[in-house]
């Protein structure tokens, strides 16, 4: 690791390159760090009009129940996330963690509810060691990482213009929604979700037709390329967690406010409540609360408040009350965006908080998420 | 009027025993668009490789660092409204900092604009 020989290609990698691309090393991977118009410019395009992204990089993982039943799919997966997947339609999907036993997170994810089996998308830095802890807890499926296929997020207020030109069918989906979509003969799982905060589709499609069908894409003149760092920034003022930075094997997904994509019928009093690593102390955390929550903020001025600073309840810089997980320049905004975790005394929206940066103090606000409202097609 | 290069990627025009100091179109090619540039008050004391200021992209912070030893005299009071122009002119009216040089024998050891641009290759 480390040279970049030993990294990993997605198969857009030739695009990338004719496009400008700055690869940097990403979970393996050489991928676009942004193209030539830069982050700024790239962020604010996805807000405007439409942007694609290569996310080939993270794992797509197809479970069957040696049973045959997608049910059956469904049931041996709620043994490892919170989620409802029993519930979850044919057709639709829902986001997810993998809990450990004490209750954190060891990587969160998509699952999509297909006739046949259920499909993951998970993240690339953890798609080894997600396939081991199927491999090792699904011995009643059959867990495929799907090796040959790409993954493309077309996300922007244009999006469903761009996409209906090729599958009139586009138009018809709604947020969360997954169908099978044919976009220039190639035949794509396309569920509408991102991660901007924006409406758009997220493709999944065969490796060997990846590159012609980004092309097309691009023919369009409101689609650019968009890079990892205005995906990140664009992800940070919708208010979404990047694993490894806002949510990781310590923080349970109470504290990290996501308790919403814990359904009714995993916790205490429904249907199949538990039965998930971690779940006695999750299910304790929903109804007795917690004692330090993920928040937004909204540092003052323009000097951004980055990974790692410490929050204090005051500008004394003496009674330490939490620290941000991920913080960059929001340029939708055009000020400092962060959120981090605090704790819940201090967690209310609208308190006063002052991060430290460089030795002195900086006044930030706990801040509603997502930062910048969504605009999903719901 | 000399014009000198740091392997920092940074520049300096030394009039006299004064200097004014920026980063190279290379690196602001590298760190792309600013979004905030602080530099310490005037007067403030530095060694080389010290900290003068710091920049910041949307994505990371960079340290500016003093190339030889000296004192602070201004920082580039446009650059609060505007940290954008040293993206955009990054060696005119991006400067970020003017400086006295306390040991201008130091310059000897900095690159002039032909050393540099072997450097970056």
């Amino acid at each position: 690791m480390g040279t970049d020989s030993s990294l990993l290609h997605t198969p857009l990698h030739t695009l990338h390159q004719d496009f400008g691309g700055k690869m940097v090393p990403f979970a393996g991977y050489s991928m676009p760090l942004q193209y030539a118009d830069g982050i700024m410019a790239e962020h604010r395009h996805v807000r405007e009009q439409v942007g694609l992204f290569d996310v080939s990089h993270m794992g797509q993982v197809r479970i069957r129940a040696r049973s045959g039943t997608v049910e059956d799919a469904a049931r041996a997966l709620e043994r490892l996330v919170p989620a409802d997947i029993v519930g979850l339609k044919t057709n639709r999907q829902r986001y997810t963690q993998f809990t450990n036993a004490s209750g954190g997170i060891l990587d969160d994810l998509m699952v999509i509810a297909l006739e046949e089996c259920l499909l993951l998308v998970v993240n690339a830095a953890c798609k080894q060691a997600d396939f081991a802890h199927m491999q090792d807890n699904l011995a009643d499926c059959l867990v495929e990482p799907l090796e040959d296929r790409a993954l493309l997020a077309l996300q922007g207020p244009l999006a469903q213009d761009v996409l209906s030109s090729f599958d009139a069918d586009a138009a018809t989906m709604r947020f969360m929604d997954v169908c099978m979509l044919e976009i220039d003969g190639a035949r794509c799982i396309v569920s509408r979700s991102g991660y901007t905060g924006e409406d758009g589709y997220e493709i999944s499609l065969s490796a060997k037709d990846a590159d012609r069908v980004a092309r097309q894409l691009l023919q369009h003149q409101q689609v650019r390329l968009i890079g990892l760092g205005a995906r990140d920034s664009l992800r940070l003022e919708a208010g979404l967690c990047l694993y490894g930075s806002d949510i990781d094997e310590t923080t349970t997904p109470v504290e990290a406010a996501l308790e919403w994509s814990i359904q009714k019928s995993r916790r205490t009093g429904g249907a199949r409540a538990g039965g998930f690593p971690g779940a006695d102390i999750i299910l304790e955390q929903l109804e007795k609360g917690v004692t330090r929550r993920r928040v937004g903020l909204l540092p003052t001025g323009r000097a951004p408040v980055r990974h790692g600073a410490p929050l204090y309840a005051d500008e004394a810089l003496a009674d330490k009350v939490g620290e941000v997980t991920s913080g960059a320049f929001g340029p939708t905004l055009e000020a400092p965006v962060a959120m981090g975790y605090v704790a819940t005394p201090h967690a209310a929206v609208g308190t006063e908080l002052v991060a430290e940066l460089r030795g002195r103090g900086v006044p930030s606000r706990v801040a509603a998420l997502p930062l910048v409202p969504a605009r999903f097609r719901r | 009027m000399t014009l000198y290069f740091t392997s920092e990627h940074e520049w300096l025009r030394v009039d006299g025993d004064t200097a004014v100091v920026g980063i190279t179109q290379h690196a602001a090619d590298e760190l792309g668009e600013l979004v905030f540039v602080e530099t310490r008050p005037a007067g403030t004391q530095v060694k080389a490789g010290e900290a003068v200021a710091v920049v910041e992209s949307v994505k990371a912070a960079s340290d500016i660092y003093a190339p030889v030893d000296g004192e602070i005299v201004e920082g580039n009071a446009a650059l609060a409204d505007d940290p954008s122009t040293v993206s955009s002119d990054p060696q005119g009216a991006g400067w970020i900092v003017k400086f006295r040089l306390s040991n201008p024998a130091q310059l000897d050891g900095l690159m002039n604009a032909e050393a540099y641009a072997a450097f970056i290759g």
